[in-house]
Formats: C-alpha cells, sequence, structure tokens
C-alpha cells in the first residue's frame, strides 16, 4: 500500500488537447479515492497517466516513494480494472488472473494459492476452467478484479469499472467493491462519472471539470459545501436551485423568490451574488415564508418533486410524500438559512470565508 | 436475432437460385467434369484418335518420378511463399498498427504490389535479376556469388519464391492490419500492467487472438501459391531450368497444352481439384471451430 501523490500534472495530446491542466491531489494511504466529473473532463486521462499507459507533459506522479513518472506501467506496483474489463479472450478465468503471476516469475504453487484465494473471496471458483465469454457482465467484472487482487498491488485503479452493468448489478458490485476495500485496505483510485457511485464508495471525492480539479473532499463535504456553483449544481439529484441574488444587509439576501437569510459568519458576501439552494433544504411553512406555486408535482414515493418558479428562475422543491399538494394553488415555503450557498457571480467559486 | 424470408411455395426460392446454380455449373460444374472425363482418355498427339483408358492415365502418373519430384517443387514452393509472405506481411502489420506518423502513406505504398497483375509482376522482377542486365542481379554478382536464375535451379526457384511472396504481402498485410486493429487497444494494456513484455505480449496475447486470421491466410496463400503463381512462374522462368521451378499448376498446363498429352494433363488438373476441395473443407471446418479461443 502506498500514498499516491500528483504534483502540477498536465496532460496535453498529440492534437493539443488539454486533457488535464495543473492537477495536485494527494491520495493517502489506503485511502478510496473517487475522480468524478462530466464525460470528457479528464479523469480517465488523469487514471491512466498514474498508471502508466498515458506519457505525463509536465508535473510529477509519486507513488509511495518513488516519482515514477518514466517507470513502465509493468514495474508501478499498480493493478487497473477497465471499464470493459479487458480481459484475455483466449484464457480462461484461471490463466486469466494468473498470467500477471507467471509474467513476474512466481513459483507456480503460490500463484495457484493466490488464484484460488481471490476466487473464493469473489464467488468464481465455479468459473475458472471458463472462458471470459461464456460468463456474464457480472462474471466477467468480478474476473477482472480478480486479475487486479491476486497482484497485491500498492495502488488500485477502476476506471468506470461498473459502467457496463444493469442498474442492479451496479448496486451490488459497488457494496462488493466496499466491502472488498475494507477488507483489503488498499489504495484504490475509481473513476467514474455517477455521483452515486461516488458518494457511497469514496473517503475522498475528487470533483473535475474541464481538466482541473474544482474540488477535493469528504463526500458529505462536497454536498453540504460546494466549493463551486460547478460542484453544486453537479452533485445532488435533483439539482441545486441556483438564482441571482443580492445583499440587502449582513446575512440577508434578495432573491426572486423574496428575501432569505444566509449564514453571515460562513459567507463574506456583498453586492450581485449567485444563491444556491438544495431542493430538499426547502420546507413546506404553514404561513410566512414565500409564496410559491407548483405548477407540476412529481411523485417519486418517498419524495415528492414541486416544479415552480420563484420570479423568473425555475425552481424545484423535494418535499416528503405525505398529505396533498396541488398543482397550481400557492403555498407557503420557508428556506434553512444554514442550507444557502452564495457564490461568485463571476467566477462562480463559494464565497465560504 | 436472425431474419428469414418466408415463402409461400417451394418454387420461388428455386426460380431465386436458379440464375446462381446456372452459373455455377457453366463456370465450374461443366468444365471439372470435362475434365473428369478427359481423364479418362487417351488421345494421340494429332488428335484424331480417342481411346477409353479408365485409371491408365493416373497410374501413369503415379508411376512418373517427375510427377512427384513437381510435387515436392511446389510443397518447397508453397512452404516458403506462405512462410515468408505471412511473416514479412505480420511483421509489418505490426509496425503499421503502432499509429506511427505517415501510417496511412505507408500502408497505402504496401497495398500498391497487389495491384499488379502477376505476368506484369514476373517481368518486372526478370528485369530486376537477369543475370546480365539486371539491377540487383548485378548487385549481387558484384558481391561475389555467381548469380544465374538461368542456369541454375536453386537461383530460379529463390527467384519465383520473391516475387511470389512480394505479391502477397500485400494481401496478408491488409488482414493482419485488421486483425491486430480488432484486438481491443485494453486488452494489451491490461498485458502491459500484468507486467507482459513486448515481445511477451506478441507471443501470448496477440498472436493467439490472431489465430483465426493466420489459418484463413494460411490455407488462402497456398491456394494463392498452387494456382495464381502460375502468372509469375510462366513470366520468368517457364517451369525451368529443367523443371526446377515446375509446379503442379504449371505442369498441367504444360502437359496438356505444351506437351499435348491432354488425358495426363486432365488427370493432373482432377488431382488439384480434390487437393483443393480437401483444403476448403479443413478451412470450413475450423472457422466453425474459430481456432484456438
Ligand atoms: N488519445 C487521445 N488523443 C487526443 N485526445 C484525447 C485522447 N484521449 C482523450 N482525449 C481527449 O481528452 C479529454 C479527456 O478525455 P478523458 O478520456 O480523460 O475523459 P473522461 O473524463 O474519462 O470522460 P468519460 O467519462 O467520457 O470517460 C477529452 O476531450 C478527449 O477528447
Ligand atoms: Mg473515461
Amino acid at each position: 500500500m502506498a500514498t499516491v501523490e500528483l504534483t502540477n500534472i498536465k496532460k496535453i495530446y498529440a492534437g493539443g488537447v488539454e486533457a488535464v491542466r495543473d492537477v495536485s491531489l494527494t491520495v493517502p494511504n489506503g485511502s478510496f479515492t473517487v475522480l468524478l466529473g462530466p464525460s470528457g473532463c479528464g479523469k480517465s486521462t488523469l487514471l491512466r497517466m498514474i498508471a502508466g499507459l498515458e506519457t505525463i507533459t509536465s508535473g510529477t506522479c509519486k507513488i509511495g516513494e518513488r516519482v515514477v513518472n518514466e517507470i513502465e506501467p509493468a514495474d508501478r506496483d499498480i493493478a487497473m480494472v477497465f471499464q470493459n474489463y479487458a480481459l484475455y479472450p483466449h484464457m480462461s478465468v484461471y490463466d486469466n488472473m494468473a498470467y500477471g503471476l507467471r509474467n513476474r516469475g512466481m513459483p507456480k504453487p503460490e500463484i495457484d494459492k493466490r488464484v484460488r484465494e481471490a476466487a473464493v473471496l469473489l464467488a468464481i471458483e465455479e468459473y475458472l476452467t471458463r472462458k471470459p465469454r461464456a460468463l456474464s457482465g457480472g462474471q466477467r467484472q468480478r474476473v477482472a478484479m480478480g486479475r487486479a487482487i491476486v497482484r497485491e498491488p500498492q495502488v488500485f485503479l477502476f476506471d468506470e469499472p461498473l459502467s457496463n452493468l444493469d442498474a442492479k448489478l451496479r448496486v451490488t458490485m459497488r457494496l462488493e467493491i466496499k466491502r472488498l476495500h475494507n477488507r483489503l485496505n488498499a489504495t484504490s483510485i475509481f473513476v467514474t462519472h455517477d455521483q452515486v457511485e461516488a458518494m457511497t464508495l469514496a473517503d475522498q471525492v475528487v470533483v473535475m471539470n474541464s481538466g482541473r480539479i474544482e474540488q477535493i473532499g469528504a463526500p458529505g463535504e462536497v454536498y453540504k459545501h460546494p466549493a463551486s456553483r460547478f460542484v453544486a449544481s453537479f452533485i445532488g439529484s435533483p439539482a441545486m436551485n441556483l438564482m441571482t441574488g443580492k445583499i440587502v444587509e449582513p446575512g440577508v439576501v434578495e432573491t426572486p423568490g423574496g428575501k432569505l437569510p444566509f449564514d453571515a459568519k460562513r459567507f463574506s458576501a456583498s453586492g450581485e451574488v449567485e444563491v444556491g439552494i438544495r431542493p430538499e433544504d426547502i420546507h413546506t411553512a404553514s404561513s410566512g415564508g414565500t409564496s410559491f406555486t407548483p405548477e407540476l408535482v412529481e411523485e417519486l414515493g418517498a419524495t415528492r418533486l414541486l416544479h415552480g418558479n420563484f420570479g423568473s428562475t425555475p425552481i424545484i422543491v423535494a418535499i416528503p410524500a405525505s398529505g396533498t399538494v396541488h398543482e397550481n394553488k400557492e403555498m407557503r415555503l420557508s428556506i434553512d438559512a444554514q442550507a444557502v450557498q452564495l457564490f461568485d457571480k463571476a467566477t462562480g467559486r463559494s464565497l465560504a470565508r | 436475432m436472425q431474419k428469414r424470408a418466408i415463402f409461400g411455395g417451394k418454387s420461388l426460392p428455386y426460380l431465386l437460385l436458379l440464375p446462381q446454380l446456372f452459373v455455377v455449373a457453366v463456370f465450374f460444374y461443366w468444365p471439372a467434369s470435362q475434365a473428369l472425363w478427359q481423364s479418362f482418355l487417351l488421345q494421340d498427339a494429332f488428335g484424331l484418335n480417342t481411346s477409353f483408358v479408365w485409371f491408365e492415365n493416373y497410374k501413369e502418373l503415379f508411376e512418373d518420378t517427375g510427377y512427384y519430384r513437381t510435387m515436392l517443387t511446389t510443397a518447397v514452393f508453397a512452404i516458403m511463399v506462405a512462410g515468408l509472405s505471412l511473416s514479412l506481411a505480420l511483421l509489418l502489420a505490426v509496425q503499421a498498427d503502432k499509429s506511427i506518423k505517415g501510417a496511412s502513406v505507408y500502408k497505402t505504398l504496401l497495398i500498391w504490389p497487389y495491384a499488379v497483375a502477376p505476368a506484369v509482376a514476373g517481368v518486372l522482377w526478370i528485369f530486376m535479376f537477369q543475370p546480365s542486365l539486371g539491377v540487383v542481379a548485378q548487385g549481387i554478382r558484384a558481391m561475389g556469388w555467381n548469380w544465374n536464375p538461368l542456369l541454375n535451379g536453386n537461383d530460379a526457384l529463390t527467384l519465383v519464391v520473391l516475387a511470389s511472396t512480394w505479391k502477397q504481402i500485400s494481401y496478408n498485410f491488409l488482414f493482419f492490419l485488421a486483425g491486430l486493429q480488432s484486438i481491443p487497444r485494453a486488452v494489451i494494456e491490461a498485458a502491459a500492467i500484468d507486467g507482459a513484455s513486448p515481445a511477451r505480449r506478441f507471443w501470448t496475447i496477440i498472436l493467439p487472438l490472431l489465430s483465426p486470421t493466420i489459418f484463413f491466410l494460411v490455407v488462402v496463400n497456398i491456394v494463392y501459391v498452387f494456382f495464381d503463381t502460375f502468372g509469375i512462374i510462366d513470366a520468368m522462368t517457364q517451369g525451368g531450368p529443367s523443371k526446377a521451378t515446375e509446379t503442379l499448376v504449371y505442369k498441367v498446363f504444360f502437359d496438356g497444352r505444351l506437351g499435348g498429352n491432354l488425358g495426363s494433363s486432365a488427370a493432373q488438373s482432377v488431382i488439384l481439384m480434390i487437393m483443393v476441395v480437401a483444403l476448403t473443407a479443413v478451412q470450413f471446418r475450423f472457422i466453425e471451430r474459430r481456432v484456438a479461443y
């Protein structure tokens, strides 16, 4: 196990595409770090640079105590699980897992021991003699994980390993990966664009946007205290409501939905700002508060989404599905002052002190 | 999902098949049956007298040491051309697959030889290797090797092997390149992470995954050597010197057309036909099993 330390990493592809711009990141020993971001933001590129599959244009990548920039993938002591599994189609499951160990000249009994242990751990003992094409997607995924585990590497790298599975299997495999990590405690870096995966798996989430890191933090942290408008709108479903506002007095911001209180100790703001409120931080009130007319109501079972407007800004409100709500009938809402987020109008960065 | 056409009766499908069957009958079965019939006949040199002799032509063939010599020549020729053109094409395809700069120019240049007609290729190579005038031949002679494909059988065989190989590399290259490009990049990357050196990756991952392509090409190349090299041999050596480059197909032509022994020539054709049918059958069986994985 080892710490992974990236310092000022840049990647410019041959065609001139700047895929990663100046990323610095520390993945502590034993951490499960998730790189999260929209498609094309450079997550895979970053991961592949750590793996050694892509050259690093500038900056340094350290695994443990070693700078690995110029070191071959085979010698970095990492294992990677690919999106399409990348199993060797002509080899049995057993040989797929043993291949990396044989290449390193490990004695046969030791190889056998490791492969069988991993097979038990992943519940794939029955399939050891099968070829990958005779396996289901979930089973292939397990073999791909097995191939990584038997190597006992310093760092595990995952590039969207669950995205080819159906929704139900994805949830199961997610739990299994989590369990596996708790058991092996190996440093892991996991790439995904699925925020639920990120929130559930990570102890450290790295939110990326067009080649840059927007925020690094624990899942709860990036959810509650987004460092930028981008993070605020990317994390959480439905997305955070964003509207323009103006600070009228310390701790009060004027929005299309009326005057809202905010935590003046947390934010230092004046003049025009961008105001963010999560749908689940807006509650129904019997009187006072803000006036709101739901134009559309979506029932999601446990919760209910109300769609309407504050002035001309579209707003979504998430409330527990109890009682009744009538479409097109005015109601009152109260907003939690602690939950109001303020962002710089120009840069989009959070105005938190 | 399989899409199937549903026909009401049986006559329409047969009717639709008819043109194809007609073409096959006229251009394959009819000449084939003619050859078979001819192989049982003995004709005098002037074509005046024909008699039915059963398997006499075959018997004579198999008693003729010259026929075995031709078989051996063909086998050596086939192994050398297939071996050389396959391995060189694979080498070139592996290089082309590395997505180097100017790859498309490189590929286009490699494909050109395929567009050259066999006879033209033969003439080209004759020009280069003609003992007294050829550019390359002069070079070889300058190095102190008494190169003379017009007199030395081994030199002649080397020459037709080289020309035939050169002609076939493009075809093999195209298939190898397509085969290489269908191997997912992630599989190779996984092997690299798994600690396999480039050479080991080639032997343990790339080559096994190419095995269906290789098998297909081996069969195609053998058929090529058996039949399509006729033009090259005819243009360069006419089977000589003293039959050193006479292949089975060339012997069919030589005995029938030049020697006037139609019966023996027909019998040889029938034997060749059986060989090709056998090769094709083997190919179909193996392709169905998809070789190795
Ligand atoms: N080999 C390459 N050559 C040139 N540009 C590339 C190459 N690979 C990726 N890119 C570009 O680099 C950027 C980042 O790509 P990357 O694959 O890292 O995105 P990603 O965050 O993993 O996206 P996704 O979620 O879709 O996998 C994209 O704009 C992409 O087009
Ligand atoms: Mg990606």
